[in-house]
């Protein structure tokens, strides 16, 4: 021991507790607590003023509204909902509503985005300028722009329901949407979706296993094709198996509209578009910077390995690419999933159209119903981040 | 977008406001020197800003008489034009003085939103608007109908019974605002515009073709359009339901902006009192002793606004029908001032 204590303890010091606020670490910790205890007063004094408030003027407050009967109707429920069915429900159907529309547009505008982005650095002069073009045209419109533009012109230019366009008289587009036949599957469906289950897990399997034999053998393995092959065939097969127990079902004129077979709503088709497209033209300018990022060295080395032009995108600048890419790429996702709430003005029945709308307004508590709304966005955004911030960590250069 | 922003700045104004309600809010109206009015964003008959920019209509002119009578100047109003969804919240957070804006007495909304009704200012109910090509003569023949309506409304959960009582299949499409909804039945998305019945004939008028459309025989609805207070300031209520009261009682007592000077002197002691020469019944709720006086002067009787707005002299022709005094039929019924 090398320390040896002079005079009294270090506790019974006198200057002990100065040398303590020369800590930085304990000064820090001390910061810490005073603003989160600043930030708990503040938050105690705006709930209690609020009720104190709300019990003034004697407007309900409380979440027990969640379990009565909401009693307005909604047309694109993706869970079973009837007008007796209650708010919580509605608040339910809302939320899926938004997650479709998000989970779609986000699919679309990211193929929109790298055909464009990919496209604008092509050496084809005239894929180059559609491509510019397209990115100039839809970044600097505003969204309600864009989806107001879709949702009228595609209305003003379909025709009404008895006069649909009708493609091969199976599927057919009016005012009203976008009508298609319908698979049903009957009894004995089940081998066929097991069939499919079992082909998943092969394609897995394989996968693996094509690339574990070209790391040890360098040799290629068709897996693409093989993949589709399974995924199309085995179901076929367990569909055969049990004599095919589906039967299609077609929408048909009745009365004002069409009966039987999927629909598409022209509100969810409109807003579908307007996000991907106008989505789409920020990820093109992401994945063009992404691409430039990469050093032309990488694709002269690849060539230098023999790599033919796709196979050297694919493989040496793609992946290389995508790391400059992720970030963000994961605000685009996350803004597009709040734009969705722009639906509230054509009518699609998503969470602040549903929710921040209608149940506001029918109940009035609006205190409680934009803390639901702000909790599910902020739920929904940090999903999509804690995901992409994953993925970003798998693709991320791996020194060694 | 700005729905959100405007419910969250409403929230947040309820997080801090330092209860609205409970100061008097004559004084207040007093003091600002103009009464803040809430009306909608634009409804022939009831609140529409006409072509110099003034607003007109039924609803418009209970707060002009409202302001006669505080100010001795109906033009003393400042106007608010609200949305179906942001109507209750602009009145729960001061944002307006009084909700004039057909809006339906509900007991839930008199119960829970920290509102009065004052009074009905016109008996109305929903009905279906259509197109004549449809070929349809009723209600009941709308089985597997598209039907437009606003979202937030009682039109919305009325229409929603009517199919479900009547076992007919329906699809609801709800807008936030009147011209997106109006918008969306012109171009073809529904066969159906439902709505309160007067705003049918109202918003007819702004149709492209107006006599292409038809409004069906059912109405599926009592909607009493009534004016609304905030709870809690019992004087401002008395004021609001009194100054409509007093337009009744000055239409049933043959009062009207002509013959008001000429009233001032009749020897009839209903009219006496009510006009001020005897009493002091405007002091009782607030106000000054010739309040009716004023409201009548510069404003009219409740039967000259309603001819003016939405009747015979208004393009909109729509009958007194439940609108018509007491004595006439009808269901206007303004209690004795003395």
């Amino acid at each position: 021991m090398a320390i040896t204590h002079e005079g009294p303890a270090p506790a019974d010091r006198p200057q002990s507790t100065s040398s303590i606020w020369n800590d930085a670490r304990f000064r820090g910790n001390v910061a810490q607590i005073v603003v989160v205890a600043v930030v708990a007063l503040v938050l105690g004094a705006m709930v209690w003023n609020a009720q104190e408030n709300l019990s003034n003027q004697r407007i309900a407050s409380g979440f027990g509204f969640l379990n009565q009967t909401a009693g307005f109707g909604l047309n694109q429920t993706l869970i079973p909902y009837s007008e007796s069915s209650s708010y919580g429900r509605a608040l339910l159907v809302a939320i899926l509503n938004t997650l479709l529309v998000a989970v779609v547009g986000i699919v679309f505008a990211t193929i929109l985005g790298f055909l464009v982005g990919v496209g604008r650095l092509s050496k084809n002069w005239m894929v180059r300028k559609v491509c510019t073009v397209y990115v100039e045209v839809t970044r600097n419109l505003p969204l309600l722009f864009h989806i107001l533009f879709w949702y009228l012109a595609v209305l003003a230019a379909m025709p009404a329901a008895r006069n649909s366009y009708s493609i091969f008289g199976e599927v057919f587009l009016n005012n009203r949407g976008v009508y298609i036949p319908r698979i049903v599957f009957g009894e004995g469906s089940l081998v066929g979706f097991i069939a499919l289950a079992i082909a998943v897990v092969g394609v897995v399997v394989l996968n693996k296993w094509a690339t574990v034999r070209r790391e040890k053998t360098g040799q290629q393995f068709p897996a693409f094709w093989t993949s589709v092959a399974l995924l199309i065939g085995l179901p076929l097969v367990g569909f055969a198996l049990v004599g095919f127990p589906l039967t299609i079902e077609t929408p048909v004129l009745k009365g004002f509209n069409f009966v039987g077979g999927s629909r598409l709503l022209p509100e969810f088709a409109a807003l579908v578009v307007a996000l991907s497209i106008y989505t789409g033209g920020f990820i093109a300018e992401i994945v063009r910077a992404g691409i430039n990022a990469v050093s032309y060295g990488q694709s002269e080395a690849a060539a230098s390995l023999g790599l033919k032009s796709g196979l050297s995108t694919r493989l040496v600048v793609i992946p290389q690419a995508m790391r400059v890419m992720i970030p963000p790429l994961t605000s685009q996702y996350l803004n597009l999933t709040k734009n969705s709430s722009l639906a509230a003005f054509i009518g699609y029945p998503e969470l602040v159209q549903v929710f921040a709308g209608t149940t506001l307004n029918q109940t009035g508590q609006a205190i409680e119903i934009i803390a639901i709304t702000m909790g599910c966005y902020l739920v929904i955004s940090l999903a999509t981040s804690l995901f992409m911030n994953w993925y970003n960590r798998r693709v991320a250069l791996i020194e060694r | 977008m700005k729905k959100i922003l405007t419910a969250l700045a409403l929230s947040a104004s309820a997080v801090f406001a330092s209860g609205a309600a409970d100061a008097a809010t004559l004084d207040q109206v007093k003091q600002k020197g103009f009464l803040q009015c809430g009306v909608s964003t634009g409804l022939p008959g009831f609140s529409n800003p006409d072509a110099k920019g003034e607003w007109t209509g039924l609803d418009v002119d209970l707060c002009r008489a409202v302001a006669a009578a505080i100010f001795d100047d109906p033009s003393k109003v400042r106007f608010s034009p609200l949305t179906a969804k942001d109507r209750f919240t602009a009145l729960q957070s001061g944002e307006v003085d009084i909700l004039s804006r057909n809006s339906t007495w509900t007991l839930s909304r008199d119960a829970t939103q920290g509102l009065n009704f004052t009074a009905t200012n016109y008996y109305d109910g929903q009905g279906f608007l259509v197109r004549k090509s449809l070929g349809v003569k009723s209600a009941m023949e709308l089985n597997g109908a598209s039907v437009c309506t606003q979202s937030g409304t009682t039109t919305e959960l009325n229409v929603a019974d009517f199919f479900r009582s009547n076992n007919l299949q329906y699809e609801v499409v709800a807008f936030q605002g009147q011209e997106e909804t109006l918008k969306a039945y012109e171009s073809g998305r529904c066969e159906v515009f439902t709505s309160d019945q007067s705003q049918l004939y109202a918003l007819r008028l702004k149709l492209a073709d107006k006599d292409e459309h038809v409004i069906l025989p059912e109405l599926i609805s009592k909607e009493p359009l009534a004016t609304a207070v905030r709870q809690g300031d019992d004087q401002w209520f008395d004021i609001v339901k009194w100054v409509h009261y007093g337009m009744l009682n000055a239409e049933e007592a043959g009062i009207t902006s002509q013959n008001v000077k000429e009233m001032l002197t009749s020897p009839n002691p209903d009219i006496k009192r009510m006009l001020g020469a005897e009493g002091n019944f405007g002091e009782q709720i607030g106000l000054s002793k010739d309040w009716l006086a004023r409201i009548v002067g510069k404003v009219g009787n409740y039967g000259e606004a309603f001819d003016r707005s939405v009747g015979k002299g208004s393009p909109l022709q729509i009958e007194r029908g439940k609108n018509a005094l007491w004595s006439k039929g009808g269901l206007q019924y303004g209690p004795p001032i003395r």
